[in-house]
């Protein structure tokens, strides 16, 4: 019987799990250890943030679900990995440290034969002095969707913001990153056009000045150094449609900004020319800064390691070309295709908790030395098909042995397709569905734009909210394993 | 004829990066949320990303 364990239930560790447990039956095990009860769909966030959705929509409990499914479920986070065993074992194992089950704090050793790295990201708030509280928690300055938690939260900050619209206060609202290398940016726009829409609404739009400050070179950089869309017989660039959005919804922007410094209703920025400058508010969501978790590695000696398995950001070394070069000779096959370990092949790393060999924006500094570049993201798509991937590749590997040819998902040959809130209503609502491929762009097969232009795509309207409401509904479903979840793609 | 929504002009100004980009005009907009139009596009959407969900498994 062979043991496969997974560290992290998001989006990438539960696909994995699970398909990992479906395809192997009985016979083997699949444990999954993660600090978290609940599984959060996370898109879903941007919603509980303007209160259109409560937590209760977008989280479930995770011990039923796996009990169901016959994984074994450790509600802990993983501390450190230990490839090559200890002194008088060569079984590899983790060490993990309980935050639930009724053993709160209490520390143990799981052995694996097959180890999933699927832990996500650590949300860096400390990176930008103010953004954080010092302590690795969000500051008291500003407000996140990035749980669902931090996303009830900034509702309430929301509400006090409109009641003093509605008697007649003006009102700043910034929204954005919080540091010059942020990802997710996605987020952050959906969050912005959600506001304005919960403004319009409730008639206090006129009282309310919304602003967008990113890490974007240009407005549609997205962190996949933006896009092109046929349009009208035109391959138009998404810089086009993301600037003609925010000028229809009345919202300015600064771009090229990291942001340095937050106080209590001020940040601090540096811009790409070096200059410098401070934007007041009075209602702030900056995304912050992704790094791994944290993890430690060991070897058989007890000496750290973490070296060997994490590039210096925390995140997972794969089968990716890290060799250092400039951004003219980065290739779509510096990516990685079997998220193997390079080291120890029977640890895979999958969704945000793998090291990416670069960015995919082009990066940029600030003539100080500040890097000003968005960090590629990973989003729900590519993560949920690396997991399975990567389940896949377990599973061959365990039911035909260490030849098993492993399967392959690089995101230079993936598309996403990606549905962006900018409005939550049945008939008034509106989000910008796109699809891109690859999600990294491939100059060499693409001169110029670097991607498919007959598979990228988008448009705005209300089918895109109702793609946007019939994913909440059908993710929450797959992921609850209910019937027929295997057909359901991620 | 369409012309430019006088609610988007408001927020047009001369010499600023507002205008320097295109602005929907009304149709586009209506057609945005008119129901009968996004059913056909609901469906146009959802071929298209099956397409690219199918190339990308
Ligand atoms: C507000 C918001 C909106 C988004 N909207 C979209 C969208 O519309 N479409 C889209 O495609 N993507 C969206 N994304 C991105 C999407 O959420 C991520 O791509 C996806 O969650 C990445 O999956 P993951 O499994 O890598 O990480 P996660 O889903 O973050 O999962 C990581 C897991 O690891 C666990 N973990 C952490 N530390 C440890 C540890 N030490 N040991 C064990 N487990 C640990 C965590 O508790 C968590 O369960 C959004 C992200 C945000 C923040």
């Amino acid at each position: 019987m062979a043991r496969v364990v997974v560290m992290g239930a998001g989006v990438s560790g539960h696909t994995a799990a699970t398909f990992a447990k479906h395809w192997l039956g009985k016979e083997h095990e699949v444990v999954v250890v993660t600090p978290n009860s609940n599984w959060n769909w996370i898109p879903s966030n941007i919603w509980v943030g303007v209160g259109e959705m409560t937590k209760e929509d977008v989280v479930f409990p995770l011990a039923p679900v796996y009990e169901k499914a016959g994984i074994i479920y450790k509600q802990a986070k993983a501390v450190s990995i230990h490839p090559e065993g200890k002194e008088g074992s060569d079984k590899p194992f983790i060490t993990i440290e309980y935050t639930g089950q009724g053993k709160e704090g209490q520390t143990e050793e799981v052995t694996y034969d097959y180890l999933i790295n699927a832990t996500g990201p650590k949300l860096n708030f400390d990176a930008t002095p103010g953004l954080g509280n010092g302590q690795g928690q969000i500051g008291p300055y500003t407000v996140s969707v990035c749980t669902a938690d931090h996303a009830v939260h900034a509702n309430n900050e929301l509400r006090k913001i409109f009641e003093k619209a509605k008697a007649g206060q003006k009102q700043k609202i910034l929204i954005g990153t919080g540091h010059g290398m942020c990802t997710c940016q996605g987020a952050a726009f959906e969050y912005i056009f959600n506001i304005e829409f919960e403004a319009r609404r409730a008639g206090v739009r006129d009282n309310l000045e919304i602003k967008w400050i990113s890490n974007e070179q240009f407005l549609g950089d997205f962190g996949i150094g933006g896009l092109h869309i046929k349009r009208g017989g035109y391959a138009a660039s998404s810089k086009i449609f993301a600037e003609s959005l925010f000028v229809e919804r009345g919202v300015d922007w600064i771009v090229g900004a990291a942001v340095k410094k937050v106080e209590e209703g001020k940040v601090h920025y540096e811009l790409l020319d070096g200059s410098e400058g401070t934007e007041e508010f009075d209602f702030a969501m900056l995304i912050p800064p992704f790094s791994g978790v944290g993890l430690k590695a060991y070897d058989k000696a007890g000496e750290d390691i973490t070296d060997k398995l994490f590039a210096p950001n925390g995140f997972m070394k794969v089968d990716a070309n890290y060799t250092p070069k400039p951004y003219e000779e980065w290739k779509a096959s510096d990516w990685p295709r079997t998220y193997q370990n390079p080291d120890y092949k029977n640890i895979f790393a999958v969704g945000i908790a793998f090291a990416p060999p670069h960015p995919i924006s082009k990066p940029a500094k600030s003539p100080n030395g500040t890097p000003i570049t968005p960090a590629p993201p990973r989003t729900g798509m590519p993560s949920g098909i690396i997991g399975k991937a990567v389940a896949h590749s377990v599973v061959d590997l365990i039911k035909h042995g260490p030849n098993a040819k492993l399967h392959e998902a690089s995101m230079a040959e993936m598309g996403a397709a990606c549905v962006a809130s900018a409005g939550k209503s049945l008939t008034k609502g509106t989000a910008a569905a796109l699809t891109v491929y690859p999600v990294v762009p491939d100059y060499d097969k693409y001169p110029g734009i670097g991607r498919d232009l007959d598979y990228t795509f988008g448009e705005i309207g209300l089918a895109g909210h109702w793609i946007k409401h019939i994913l909440h509904y059908m993710f929450i479903y797959k992921a609850k394993l209910k019937p027929g979840w295997t057909l359901i793609p991620e | 004829m369409a012309s430019v929504d006088h609610s988007i002009e408001k927020h047009v100004k001369p010499y600023e990066p507002s205008f320097e980009t295109m602005v929907p005009t009304p149709l586009v907009k209506f057609l945005r949320t008119c129901i009968l139009w996004q059913i056909i596009r609901f469906i146009v959407i959802n071929i298209k990303m099956i397409l690219v969900v199918s190339k990308s498994h």
